[in-house]
C-alpha cells in the first residue's frame, strides 16, 4: 500500500506526519521524499545514505552532418526547445519536456538523446526504515520528472509513505497519482482551508480515498472541521499546538520521541487508513 | 518602477501575512499574487474583481474513436503513459507535447487548447492587485506566473505606481524561477528550524543563480533563538542582507481569521513593530539599488 501525504498549503506539517507515522509503525516501512524542491524528511530521519545517484532526463542532440534542416523537429516541439536557424539547429535543453517528438519525427535519424541533469536521488536506511529522497538541482525548473524517478523506487508489495510537495498542480499530482490513500494535513485557518479545498478537488479528480489530519488544531476556527463534515472527509487525527512540538521540530527531533504519548496516535492511523481503503474497495 | 518578490523556500513561514502587512504600511504599490497554485493573498485583501480573463495552457490530446484504427503507435510514442490500453487519453497524465497528435497515421487525435485557469485585475483597499487561479491539477504554473507579473508591471506603469509587491510560491522549481527572474530584489521569509534553514539556503542559491539580490527575515524567531542566529550567519555567508526577526505570535492566525492585515488588526504590537522595521530595511535596500 502507498500512502501519500499532501496539504495544498505549505508548512502545515506534512513532513512531521510522514516521519512520525513511518517511525511509529512496527512494520518495515519505506519513505519516499517527493518534495524534491525542498526535501526535509532526512533532517528528521538522519538516515545512513548508502547510494547517491545523479539523475538525468533525456534531451535532444542533433548530428548536423546528417541533418537536412527540414525543420520537422521544430514543428513538432510545443515547448520551443529546438529551432532551426539558417544553417544550424539550436536546442534549449532547459525548455525540453523529454517527449521524444523531435527524435521520432526526424526523417534523417539525425537526433539522438543526451541527458539534462535533474538532481540527485539518495537511498539509505535508519533502523527498519528504507529511505529514498530526491533533490532538485538548483536552477532546474521541472520537478515532475525527478518525482517520477523517486516514485519508481517504491518497493512493490510493502508499505510506502510519500511526502508530497505543497500546491495543487503538476508536482503534487505526480507525487500522489496512483497511490492508495492521500493523508491530507492542514491547519484550521482561512489559508489552510482555502488550500485544502483545492487539494481535495485534485484528489477527487484522481479518485483516491483520503482522510484529514488537523495540525495546530486549537489555533484557528471551526471552519475546517465544518468543511470536513460537509464533504464526508474523515478527520483521522488532531494535533493541538504545543510549544514543545514546535521546539522539537526546530531541531529535527521526532515528535513521538519527544512526546511518546503521541506514538499510539500515529500508530492508530494505519488501521484507520486500511479500513477506509478496504471499505472503498467493497463499494466499487 | 521596482518589484519586491517575497518567497520562503519552505511553505507556511508567514510570507503572505508579512507581504500583506507591507501593503498596509506603504502607499503607491501594486499587489501581485504569483503563488498561483495556492493563492491566499486575496483572503486578506478582499479584492473587487474588475477584469477576469481566461488563461489558456497547452492543448490536451483527445482521440476520436471513429477514426482510430487502434494501431497502438500513440501508446508506444507517449512517454508519459497517458494513452490507456483502450485508446483514451488520461488528461491528467497528458504533458501537452502533441507527439501522438502529429504522428497518428489516421489523424485521429485532436489537440484542443484547454482553459488552465483564470487571472484577475482587481482593486483593494491598498491599491490595484493582479492575481490568478490555476485550474486544479493543471500544468504551466510558470507561464501563468510570468503572465500575472507582466500584467502587474503594466498596471504599475499605467497607474504610476512605484513598487510591485509580489507574493511568490514555495519551493525552488518552475513557478519560483518564473517569480524571481528580473525582480529588483527578493525577501526570504524563513523560520528558525532546521527545515527553514535548509530550504532558505536552497532558495538563496537559486536567487544567486539568477543574480537577484536577496534579503532575509526570520519569523517565529523565539521558537529557537539559536537557529535564528544560525540563519543570520547563513544570510551573511550567502551575501544577502539580514533585516530582522519577528516573534511567534497568535495574531498571525487571528488577523487572518478577521481577513485583516497584521497592521490593521493590532497596530501596536511587537509583531507590527518588527515588521515595520523590516519594511524600512526593505525600502532602504530598494532605494540603494536605484543609485547604483
Amino acid at each position: 500500500m502507498i500512502i501519500s501525504i499532501a496539504s495544498g498549503k505549505g508548512g502545515t506539517g506534512k513532513t512531521t506526519v510522514a516521519v512520525n507515522l513511518a517511525f511509529s509503525l512496527d512494520a518495515k516501512v519505506q519513505l519516499l521524499d517527493c518534495d524534491v524542491e525542498e526535501p526535509n524528511a532526512h533532517l528528521f530521519i538522519r538516515p545512513e545514505i548508502v547510494d547517491t545517484k545523479t539523475v538525468f532526463t533525456p534531451v535532444p542532440e542533433v548530428d548536423l552532418e546528417k541533418c537536412s534542416r527540414c525543420k520537422k523537429c521544430a514543428e513538432i516541439c510545443r515547448f520551443k526547445a529546438i529551432i532551426v536557424v539558417a544553417k544550424t539547429v539550436l536546442t534549449f535543453p532547459e525548455l525540453c519536456h523529454s517527449c521524444g517528438g523531435c527524435m521520432a519525427v526526424c526523417p534523417e535519424n539525425a537526433i539522438s538523446e543526451t541527458g539534462r541533469e535533474l538532481g540527485v536521488i539518495q537511498k539509505g536506511h535508519k533502523n527498519e526504515l528504507d529511505f529514498v529522497s530526491g533533490r532538485l538541482k538548483i536552477g532546474e525548473a521541472m520537478s515532475p520528472p525527478l518525482i517520477r524517478k523517486v516514485r519508481a523506487c517504491a518497493r512493490p508489495g510493502g508499505l510506502t509513505i510519500i511526502d508530497a510537495p505543497p500546491g495543487t498542480s503538476c508536482p503534487v499530482i505526480t507525487a500522489v497519482k496512483g497511490t492508495d490513500f492521500v493523508l491530507l494535513v492542514t491547519e484550521p485557518t482561512p489559508f489552510g482551508l482555502h488550500d485544502l479545498r483545492l487539494t481535495v478537488e485534485a484528489v477527487r479528480l484522481l479518485k483516491i480515498p483520503s482522510g484529514l489530519i488537523i495540525n495546530r488544531s486549537d489555533m484557528g476556527n471551526d471552519q475546517v472541521r465544518e468543511y470536513a463534515c460537509r464533504e464526508n472527509l474523515p478527520v483521522l487525527l488532531e494535533i493541538p499546538f504545543d510549544r514543545r512540538i514546535a521546539e522539537a521540530y526546530s531541531v529535527g527531533k521526532l515528535l513521538i520521541e519527544e512526546l511518546p504519548e503521541w506514538k499510539t496516535q500515529f500508530r492508530l492511523l494505519l488501521p484507520k487508513i486500511q479500513a477506509i481503503v478496504a471499505g472503498r474497495g467493497k463499494r466499487t | 518602477m521596482k518589484e519586491l518578490v517575497v518567497i520562503s523556500g519552505k511553505g507556511g513561514t508567514g510570507k503572505t501575512s508579512i507581504l500583506a502587512a507591507f501593503a498596509a504600511l506603504s502607499d503607491n504599490t501594486v499587489l501581485c499574487d504569483a503563488d498561483v497554485d495556492a493563492a491566499d493573498l486575496h483572503l486578506l485583501m478582499a479584492p473587487e474583481i474588475r477584469q477576469r480573463h481566461v488563461f489558456q495552457g497547452g492543448g490536451t490530446a483527445v482521440i476520436r474513436p471513429e477514426r482510430c484504427s487502434q494501431c497502438g503507435l500513440c501508446i508506444e510514442l507517449c512517454r508519459f503513459g497517458a494513452v490507456t490500453a483502450d485508446f483514451t487519453i488520461d488528461s491528467i497524465g497528458c504533458e501537452s507535447c502533441g507527439v501522438c497528435v502529429d504522428l497518428c497515421p489516421e489523424q485521429a487525435i485532436d489537440f484542443p487548447p484547454k482553459n488552465s485557469g483564470e487571472w484577475f485585475l482587481s482593486e483593494t483597499r491598498f491599491g490595484p492587485m493582479v492575481h490568478a487561479r490555476l485550474g486544479i491539477a493543471e500544468e504551466n504554473s510558470g507561464k501563468l506566473v510570468t503572465l500575472v507579473r507582466k500584467k502587474a508591471k503594466k498596471l504599475a506603469e499605467s497607474r504610476n505606481r512605484e513598487l510591485i509587491l509580489t507574493d511568490g510560491p514555495p519551493g525552488v522549481g518552475c513557478p519560483v524561477i518564473a517569480s524571481i527572474g528580473g525582480a529588483t530584489a527578493i525577501l526570504i521569509v524563513t523560520e528558525p528550524t532546521l527545515s527553514g534553514l535548509h530550504d532558505m539556503e536552497r532558495v538563496a542559491d537559486l536567487a544567486a543563480h539568477f543574480k537577484v539580490p536577496g534579503m532575509v527575515c526570520v519569523n517565529k524567531c523565539d521558537l529557537n533563538p539559536e537557529q535564528a542566529r544560525g540563519i543570520e550567519t547563513m544570510t551573511r555567508r550567502k551575501k544577502m542582507t539580514f533585516l530582522g526577526n519577528i516573534p511567534f505570535d497568535a495574531i498571525f492566525t487571528e488577523s487572518m481569521i478577521q481577513g485583516k492585515t497584521l497592521v490593521e488588526y493590532q497596530p501596536s504590537s511587537t509583531v507590527v513593530e518588527s515588521v515595520t522595521e523590516i519594511w524600512a530595511g526593505v525600502k532602504r535596500l530598494l532605494s540603494k539599488d536605484q543609485r547604483q
